[in-house]
């Protein structure tokens, strides 16, 4: 890989959420776009701070919907093909094609290719498995994203980023600290 | 809400017995008072991290390894032998394996339930239970999976007729079957289990990966949680996958259940054909499994001091959970029999009068007795569904009576059918037994081993119940500068 230039970004530490999401409001609307929150639990207001909006995303619900419908379709037209023509049995005089009793495997093939979508799709979406994150670099993340601190991070690919200003700009916030992630 | 008796005090001027009474709403509280975000996270990773394993546990695991030992002989003589070292004959050709089968599915139901029905109504108290319930589920199902697998004789020539695949005999599959619906409804409710439980771990694994010491353990919680860094972004595609999961659960554990009873209910036999068996089953395994999660969190909270995080108001939802649903089951039983009379049917009457008072009519009672007259007597008594040792006795009691709930079902339609002279009888033979009796050890065993190695409540979401989790807005923060 080859080596990059420069530092990730600048990541700020919080004891709390309510500081974390003022200092990404106050980023984002001074023009900040490439930066992230890391939250401890699921913080709504964190994702909305930095202008992101899983409802009006939806990629999640979109694969979810198209897994679903793959599944359910597959399911119905192999039961189909194998009653009417692989494999025909006469069950008690019933047509070959009796599609009320299809409808239960191809039901719970709707269930689990959506299900299987949702939970792969959003790890895709995410990016994950990620063994490798630059922001582990920072010493204090281990400790304390996981558990009970909230980080906001600046990344230098912004075109705003700038070391010493954006370190300012983080500051005025009185963060518990702020430190430089490298790549 | 019956609160009137309770006189909220103070936690902090008075710390009596009322403690964990909510002053605000003067109910129980469901997360005790004064826990940070750290002290939650340590609570529940140390019980995973340290590397004194306490000896209750290892006495647990190693019995649980024993029955393991005996499941196992069970299973090979099954294989050496045929299915007829089983107690199945004519004219009861389902035993306990199917028994077995359909008492382990509906214990797993709860754990759905917990995880996915009431995560969509927004009930939060199911935090603290909601992963180790799964975890059960999970459990239950590899239990319930094995009967009608092994009942096969020769599991690894039933595939053909099991799954849909080009075979060299070019056959294929009946899917007209209820017992062929089963198959997808039993793998799908497997897979989606596992996916469902594995993404709700993801987190935490990530909080196990930095809260552990030793390298071994960071490589391998690192490599579990797939390198998750609780972004923002993650967070809320998380969370939507989650609430789509949960949703796609929901209908999914109501037709697993369904499906199961359909098994009897499309068969012409007088005591399994009936249109009450879906709703009936489908509350009677939510009853058993509710019943199982207490079972287990009444010993699991004491053993390792979790009062603060599995609290009574826990124990006492879950009581109440199962009065609603007791009462379901008793109203099934009872239609079961109006409508045996209604039907005006010689076969359907005759079968629950032997059901009742036939050579076999002592199970029937005994189901009844486990079922309705114990628990739903008494579980309406605030006091006695705050006892600690009544609700563990009444949660022993029900999961008999759901297994002989089963029983009744299976056999005593079975045992006299139409024809006088092709009555018999069932008397299951030690295999029986054995067999099942180890897929309690194999269950006690797969538990220990999640509770040891892994984090058995889901630290991510006890966090965000605390107090503490919520972002103030601008309002809240000039009253508290001005104060």
């Amino acid at each position: 890989m080859p080596m990059r230039e420069g530092i990730y970004g600048l990541i700020a530490e919080f004891d709390t959420p309510t500081e974390l999401v003022q200092a990404a409001k106050a980023a984002y609307a001074s023009g900040y776009r490439r930066m992230d929150c890391y939250t401890p639990y699921p913080l709504e207001e964190a994702a909305e701070a930095i202008g992101f909006d899983e409802p009006t995303e939806k990629g999640v619900a979109r694969i979810c919907l198209l897994g679903g419908l793959i599944g359910g379709c597959a399911m119905f037209s192999l039961e189909s093909w194998v009653s009417i023509w692989a494999y025909p049995l006469n069950i008690a005089g019933r047509p070959l094609f009796s599609w009320p009793a299809f409808i239960v495997p191809a039901y719970e093939w709707t269930i689990l290719f959506a299900g299987l979508s949702a939970a792969y799709g959003m790890l895709a979406l995410n990016r994950l498995p990620a063994p490798y994150h630059p922001v582990f670099n920072a010493p204090n993340f281990r400790d304390g994203a996981t558990t009970d601190k909230f980080f906001l991070c600046l990344e230098a690919a912004d075109p705003k980023f700038s070391v010493s200003e954006s370190r300012a700009f983080l500051e005025s916030f009185r963060p518990v600290s702020v430190v430089e992630v490298d790549h | 809400m019956a609160t009137n008796d309770v006189s909220p005090q103070d936690p902090v001027t008075n710390p009596g017995k009322n403690w964990m009474i909510d002053p605000k709403t003067g109910e129980l509280r469901v997360l005790a008072p004064g826990q940070t975000f750290r002290s939650v996270t340590e609570k529940i990773a140390r019980i995973v991290l340290t590397s004194q394993t306490p000896l209750g546990w290892l006495f647990g695991f190693v019995m649980a390894g024993g029955l393991i030992a005996m499941l196992l002989t069970a299973v090979a003589w099954l294989f050496l032998k045929g299915t007829g070292i089983w107690a199945i004959t004519m004219p009861v050709a389902w035993g306990f394996a199917i028994v077995n089968f359909v008492w382990w599915i509906g214990i797993g139901h709860a754990g759905t339930l917990i995880s996915a029905i009431l995560l969509l109504f927004k009930q939060g108290w199911r935090n603290s239970i909601n992963r180790f319930a799964e975890a059960m589920t999970l459990f239950a199902v590899v239990c319930a999976g094995m009967f009608p697998i092994i009942h096969t004789g020769r599991p690894w020539l039933a595939i053909y007729w099991l799954f849909p695949y080009p075979n060299t005999m070019n056959v294929w599959p009946q899917f007209r079957s209820p017992l062929m619906w089963d198959v997808f409804a039993v793998s799908t409710y497997a897979t989606i289990s596992v996916v469902f439980w594995y993404i709700g771990l993801i987190p935490d694994l990530g909080t196990m990966r930095d809260q552990a010491k030793s390298k071994f353990a960071k490589y391998i919680y690192g490599q579990m949680s797939l390198g998750w860094r609780g972004s923002a972004r993650h967070w809320m595609r998380y969370e939507s996958a989650s609430l789509l999961l949960a949703g796609l659960a929901t209908p999914l554990v109501l037709s697993v259940h369904t499906v199961i009873s359909f098994d009897f209910a499309v068969a012409v036999l007088p005591g399994w054909h009936t249109t009450i068996f879906p709703p009936y089953f489908v509350a009677g395994a939510i009853y058993s499994g509710f019943a199982m999660v207490l079972t287990l969190a009444i010993p699991i909270r004491k053993f390792y001091g979790l009062e603060d995080i599995i609290t009574m108001r826990h124990l006492d939802n879950m009581a109440k959970v199962m009065l609603a649903t007791g009462s379901i089951v008793a109203y099934g039983y009872g239609m079961e029999v109006v409508m045996a009379w209604y039907s005006a049917s010689r076969w359907e009457y005759f079968m629950f009068w032997n059901r009742m008072f036939g050579p076999m009519g002592w199970a029937y009672w005994v189901l009844i007795a486990c079922n309705i007259v114990t628990p739903l007597t008494t579980l309406w008594s605030r006091k006695l569904r705050q006892n600690i040792a009544y609700l563990f006795a009444i949660s022993l009691i029900v999961n008999t009576g759901m297994w002989f709930e089963r029983f009744v079902i299976v056999v005593t339609s079975l045992y006299r059918d139409f024809l006088p002279s092709s009555w018999g009888t069932y008397r299951a033979t030690r295999w029986d037994y054995m067999t099942y009796v180890g897929t309690l050890g194999l269950f006690t065993f797969l538990f220990f081993l999640f509770i040891r190695l892994l984090p058995m409540i889901p630290m991510s979401e006890i966090r965000m119940m605390l107090p503490q989790a919520k972002v103030k807005h601008e309002a809240e923060l000039q009253t508290e500068a001005g104060d």
